[in-house]
């Protein structure tokens, strides 16, 4: 491991710390136009950030130390997350000690905590976001495993970074298994993203509320982080798809130019995938609370089919 | 017996066509609300009146067969209690409650909580009867409202409001759940009790319709037009034509801005904000429109004693024709796409299901009970000019779900369409209004419009001098507030937001 992959990891997570909020804008850019609204600004995420900085945060009396832990943990393992995707290039010393099943775990870790500390300070609607979340969480992450294991068993192994430079160099046609476990990522990453048709992140309707349940005892810089952990997460599911299911154009050696070629393909790829996103939630409707299963389950179908049809073509 | 025997004893009121007034004694009472029942009758409302001479009058007034009749029950000085109506009609338990609150009367058998007093002023304070202001409290007291417990294996309550994650009006739901699903929910409300009742004692009676279109600002037309309704019956004025077809206007103006609302709001709610975006163009362009023809985007003021403000602008006539036409092609493909769409049709159908047997039972109203197989409108069954010569078509759905209070807003929206069109189309001429009369001191007058929501009612008493002496403005949300606690029975609590849009009951005009 040379120092330029040690550069190149660090770069990347800044980068996923900068362009996140940026993320989480475009996407709110482009549902308001396809409703036919005129826009917020996409950096209205991070004056939003900005201004929870500033502000004193209002603790309830009640609140116990998990509480004021759960924004810091939350945050972290969302940077940690960060640094096992690949985003512009592929050669991430930091992988060597996680995988993608430890990703998993780390998304795990998240929402342990930040379910625990919603129901630390006792209010209904706390508990209410939390039962929700995990009842959510428990349903996405096998279906998320499964896709992982399916593009593990293309590229024998399962570090992130090593299953898109081996599937950069082959060209899609080739692995059918691959489309439907993309299908079956997408319903996850909406799922655990809480956006529609799972989860509303535009309502004030605190019955509905799943995420924002779990954030509404958050004040100042706890809710920024919190804000900034969920845009990190868009983030980093949206760059997990990317890597999984479109790597081509990522900086598989090293090199200055290698980049000059993958940063505008990443960057498009994710303006791609937020106008996606924003086209999914505005054409859907919220789905019944007791829908949610069945929506996850189909996902879980299809990562299942993936494996199968992955496992029927190598034989 | 049947109603229509009391119906032949009485004599009619002023105000609203069909309204006639009996007094009763304590035995009758009683006898009068079983037979108004029995003939499927239904109450409008309930009130009481210090009477001049010491004492009260209690007031209930009864939709049956015929028309409207006012039961008025003498209460001697020093009598408190009366025999309620809540064992025949379920909805009068809370209009009791509040009775109880603000005039001193108790029924008998009744629930004893306070409803519309959160301790606000002392116990035995009066508002509609003692004169002055009661003693502040010497600290704060904390309202203890026992409410109905649950209680059973995994059962838990979720407390709601007053205050809410939205910018809504407060008002307090303890839901009792297992898990998702509501087992029970009690509401409990007053918590914008401004004092509407007693501010309208002693006012001017030509200024009184300025509070009352305020007493639910979503319905200022129907309750403007309400109060000059009773005010022009008492007084003995005759209404110019052209005045009558601009209150219709006016009045349908309203019900389609707030169905252009509510259908927006319902998809919002159901996460489709596509919905929410398209009727709000459309609820603000109608609002600029009502702003062009009558200067005024919410029409506040524009109903008053004798006619209306302000007559129509110049021109305005081919201006509201075009929109309409527009308004109603456009909210047909809207229609379209709402009943097409599989998540919204998921999210609509069954949620928040009120049978019509239940509907029958609990009294429900207006908008809501159309859905539920209670096919009533003022503006059909007893119209007042113009709807007379207007005759609207009834909206009507049995299913009493979220989906139906939809369709009968998609088929009010259009019909409402119709009329506007048909009325600009035969405006009359003529002046828009006239001074009214001072009417007699004593002279009691009753005005029932069809607001969006259901029927609005406002009776109105003539004090001397040309004052009011007791003015009671009744909104239809006391009605479907109790029947909303039993359409979320056995539903999921993320679906009540859903179901309280589809009703869209009014705070304001229950805390009166």
């Amino acid at each position: 491991m040379s120092w330029s992959h040690w550069l190149l990891q660090v770069l990347q997570v800044a980068l996923a710390l900068a362009t996140a909020p940026l993320l989480v804008g475009w996407v709110n850019q482009c549902r308001a136009w396809l409703q036919n609204r005129s826009a917020p600004s996409a950096l209205q995420p991070y004056r939003v950030i900005r201004k929870l900085f500033h502000k004193d945060a209002v603790i309830a009396a009640n609140a116990s130390p998990l509480f004021r832990l759960a924004p810091y943990v939350v945050f972290g393992t969302m940077v940690a997350a960060a640094a096992m995707v690949p985003t512009v290039g592929t050669g991430m010393p930091f992988t060597t000690a996680a995988d993608a099943i430890a990703l998993v775990g780390l998304f795990a870790t998240a929402r342990m905590f930040i379910s625990l500390a919603a129901m630390d300070i006792g209010t209904a609607f706390g508990t209410l976001g939390a039962r929700r979340e995990m009842m959510i969480g428990f349903l996405a992450e096998p279906a998320l495993l499964m896709v992982i294991f399916v593009a593990s068993l293309i590229s024998a192994t399962t570090a992130l970074p090593a299953i898109a430079a081996q599937l950069v160099t082959q060209s899609a046609g080739l692995y059918p298994s691959l489309w439907f476990t993309a299908v079956a990522f997408t319903m996850v990453l909406l799922a655990e993203n809480a956006r529609i048709p799972v989860d509303n992140p535009a309502t004030h309707l605190e019955l509905t509320m799943i995420h924002e349940a779990l954030l509404l005892e958050y004040s100042a810089r706890h809710l920024a982080l919190m804000e900034w952990a969920a845009a990190l997460k868009l983030f980093n599911y949206v760059t997990i798809g990317i890597a999984l299911f479109v790597p081509w154009g990522i900086a598989a050696e090293e090199g200055a130019f290698a980049l000059l070629v993958s940063v505008p393909a990443f960057a498009a790829k994710l303006l791609l995938a937020g106008a996606g996103i924003a086209f999914i939630e505005t054409v859907s409707a919220k789905l019944r609370v007791f829908r949610a299963p069945e929506f996850l389950a189909t996902a879980f179908l299809f990562a299942v089919l993936g494996l199968l049809v992955h496992l029927l073509l190598t034989g | 017996m049947v109603a229509h025997v009391w119906f032949e004893q009485a004599s009619p009121l002023a105000g609203a066509p069909g309204v006639a007034a009996l007094e009763v004694d304590a035995d009758s009472w009683s006898r009068v609300a079983l037979d108004v029942a029995a003939t499927a009758g239904r109450l409008v409302a309930f009130w009481a009146e210090a009477r001049p001479a010491g004492g009260s009058w209690l007031r209930a007034t009864y939709a049956a067969e015929p028309g409207v009749l006012v039961a008025s029950l003498a209460l001697p000085p020093g009598d408190r209690e009366y025999h309620g109506l809540h064992e025949v009609f379920p909805a009068a338990a809370r209009m009791q409650r509040a009775v109880a609150d603000l005039s001193g009367p108790e029924a008998r058998g009744g629930d004893r909580r306070g409803w519309l007093r959160h301790a606000a002023w002392p116990t035995g304070f009066l508002p509609l009867v003692d004169a002055g202001e009661p003693a502040p409290p010497a600290a704060a007291v904390t309202d203890n409202y026992p409410f109905v417990r649950v209680t059973g294996d995994g059962v838990h309550e979720i407390a709601v409001g007053p205050v809410h994650a939205g910018i809504i009006e407060p008002g307090h739901f303890r839901f009792s759940v297992v898990g998702e699903k509501v087992l029970r929910l009690e509401e409990r409300l007053g918590y914008v009790h401004k004092g509407i009742e007693r501010r309208l004692a002693g006012r001017l009676l030509g200024d009184g319709h300025r509070l009352a279109a305020r007493v639910s600002g979503d319905s200022a037309v129907a309750f403007s037009w309400a109060y000059c309704q009773a005010l022009e019956g008492i007084a003995g004025t005759a209404l110019p034509p052209r005045a009558a077809w601009l209150r219709a206007l006016a009045l349908e103006l309203e019900r389609l801005a707030n169905h252009l609302g509510d259908l927006g709001a319902l998809g919002n709610d159901a996460g489709f904000a596509f919905g929410l975006a398209q009727f709000s163009r459309l609820k603000e362009s109608l609002l600029r429109l009502t702003e062009r023809v009558f200067t005024q985007r919410y029409l506040m003021d524009f109903v008053v004693p004798g006619g209306v403000a302000v007559d129509a602008a110049a021109g305005a006539e081919a201006a509201i024709d075009g929109f309409m036409a527009t308004l109603a092609a456009e909210v047909m493909r809207l229609r379209q796409v709402y009943d097409e769409h599989a998540g919204l049709r998921d999210r609509f159908s069954g949620a928040g299901l009120v049978t019509p047997d239940l509907a029958r039972r609990l009294g429900l109203t207006g908008l809501a009970g159309r859905a539920s197989g209670q096919a009533f409108d003022l503006r059909i069954d007893l119209p007042c000019h113009p709807y007379d010569e207007l005759r609207p078509v009834k909206a009507a759905a049995s299913e009493g779900d979220v989906e139906a209070r939809v369709a009968v807003r998609f088929d009010e929206v259009a019909e409402s369409c119709r009329l506007v069109r048909d009325i600009i189309a035969r405006l009359p001429e003529g002046p828009h209004r006239v001074e009214p009369a001072c009417p007699p001191e004593g002279a009691m007058g009753i005005g029932l419009i069809e607001g969006w929501r259901g029927p609005v009612l406002v009776s109105l008493t003539a004090g001397p001098d040309g004052t009011v002496r007791r003015c009671h403005p009744h909104d239809p949300s006391w009605h479907n507030w109790p029947v909303l606690e039993h359409a979320v029975v056995d539903n999921i609590v993320p679906d009540f937001p859903l179901i309280n849009k589809s009703f869209n009951l009014s705070y304001s005009g229950h805390d009166l």
